[in-house]
């Protein structure tokens, strides 16, 4: 690790203020994956700005019929919270197999989407949950905010502050767990809203993405057969020691169907 | 240079850090505390787990500034003052829960976190937990038979309720 300067402000104001100061800053929310990129030096930040201390960043409300979750909020309360427990279930559930146990003390909501991992759980939340991401300048709905592999339509001084989760009438995440890592090598998140079916996939593409012809599909037939004679294209996904992309293509598909029949 | 201060196994500590100085070296080579390993330095192995503020990290991913003002638990914090092992000690040595031993401290400290919140677990709920925790030499058979034996003497005695 190079070395760096360390503050721990009390407020988001202040955390923003030293950021938009100094171009070479970067924040640390549960440090799950900036420690490790700072020790094979690939960040060389000024100054580490720690979200740690900031009352304004944690904490778990229902709203609106929703949930709303605190950028600092761990995997593991997010896992084991009774509100999110009881209004969305799927998105506790979702928590509850990031990484391990150690890694969801640590890890938290707004550090994973921050990064938008093409392999992470929380991006496709996101889109399933047709969540909003609320920062310290505005509000940026959830299918304008990942905008790339490790890319999001957050600026350079611009911090999140919470996200709200918009409750579904039913939902479930399924995962493919890659066996070593515990990264999604494929995940499908699939909700529905009254006739409305969102399928969220994470870990095939870039970053995660809507599936449309599943969500047309299963908003007239709300059923695993619905999407049994759609063809996913291998074309635009990824290719690693993990998965080919044409065995990616296959999970999506399986793990769409997976998360339709546990929503029953 | 930063001063942190900690409770470490009940006893305040400090020291003087750099902002990039992992919990893990502030315990290992600043206080000396060398029951906490470091087997991977990626965060993949477990072998560095230590409780701060109750729940248990992996403190090659943790910055000892990080941890500053919390209270934090070692293996060596584990023991009574009389010497007495803690009941998950004691099982894995009962048990044979360990072969060469480079794991078992974070084993230990994972295991004593997973019986704080779920005093009762399944041997599917124990193997889910260990994710984080790699052993190289046990097959964790032992590890695993340990721990359940911790939970049920820490319960007093009694077996698991779907046995
Ligand atoms: C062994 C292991 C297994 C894992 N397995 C999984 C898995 O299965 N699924 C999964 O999804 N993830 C997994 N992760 C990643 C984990 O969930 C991380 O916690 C997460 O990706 C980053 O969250 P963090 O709080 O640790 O963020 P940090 O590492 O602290 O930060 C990550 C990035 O986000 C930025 N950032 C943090 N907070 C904010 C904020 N509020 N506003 C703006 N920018 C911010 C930081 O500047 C940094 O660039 C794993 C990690 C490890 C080490
Ligand atoms: S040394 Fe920390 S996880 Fe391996
Ligand atoms: S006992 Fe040797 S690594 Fe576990």
């Amino acid at each position: 690790m190079y070395a760096f300067e360390y503050k721990r402000p009390a407020s988001l104001a202040e955390a923003a203020q030293l950021l938009s100061g100094d171009d070479e800053a970067k924040l640390v929310a549960g440090g799950q994956t900036f420690i490790p990129t700072l020790k094979q030096r690939l960040a060389q930040p000024s100054t580490v700005i720690d979200l740690g201390a900031i009352g304004e960043l944690a904490g778990i409300r229902e709203e609106a019929g929703g949930v709303t979750i605190g950028a600092m909020t761990r995997h593991g309360q997010v896992a084991s919270n009774d509100v999110v427990r009881r209004v969305i279930p799927s998105l506790a559930g979702m928590a509850e197999v990031i990484g391990d146990p150690q890694v969801r003390n640590l890890g938290t909501l707004g550090g994973s989407i921050a990064n938008n991992d093409p392999a992470a759980d929380y991006p496709g939340a996101l889109l399933a949950l047709q969540a909003t991401i609320r920062t310290n300048k505005r509000e940026i709905a959830a299918d304008d905010f990942l905008t790339g592999m490790f890319d999001t339509a957050l600026e350079a001084d611009e911090i999140i502050k919470e996200v709200h989760f918009k409750k579904p009438d039913v939902g479930h995440y399924e995962k493919f767990r890659n066996p070593a890592s515990r990264y999604a090598i494929v995940g499908a998140y699939v909700t529905r809203y009254g006739g409305t079916v969102r399928v969220a996939i994470t870990g095939a593409g870039a970053c995660a993405h809507r599936w449309s012809a599943a969500e047309s599909a299963l908003g007239g037939n709300f059923a695993a057969d619905a999407v049994a004679g759609l063809t996913v294209d291998a074309g635009d996904l990824n290719s690693d020691i993990h998965a080919s992309a044409d065995y990616r293509a296959h999970l999506v598909k399986v793990m769409t169907q997976r998360a339709v029949k546990a929503c029953a | 240079m930063t001063k942190v201060s900690m409770t470490i196994n009940g006893k305040e500590m400090s020291g003087e850090v750099e902002g990039r100085t992992l919990l893990v070296d502030f315990l290992r080579q600043n206080l000396g505390l060398t029951g906490t390993h470091v087997g991977c330095d990626t965060s993949q192995c477990g072998c560095c787990v230590v409780h701060v503020d109750g729940r248990s990290v992996k403190a090659c991913t943790m910055l000892a500034v990080q941890a500053n003002g919390s209270k934090v638990t070692t293996i060596e914090g584990l023991a009574a003052a009389d010497g007495a092992l803690h009941p998950v000690q004691a099982a894995f040595r009962e048990h044979h829960g360990l072969q060469c031993g480079f794991c078992t401290p974070g084993m230990i400290m994972s295991a004593v976190d997973l019986l704080q919140h779920n005093a009762n677990p399944t041997e599917h709920e124990v193997r889910e937990w260990l994710e984080g925790n790699i052993c190289r030499c046990t097959g964790y058979h032992n590890i695993v038979k340990a721990i359940l034996a911790a939970a049920e003497s820490m319960r007093g005695g009694v077996a698991h309720a779907a046995e």
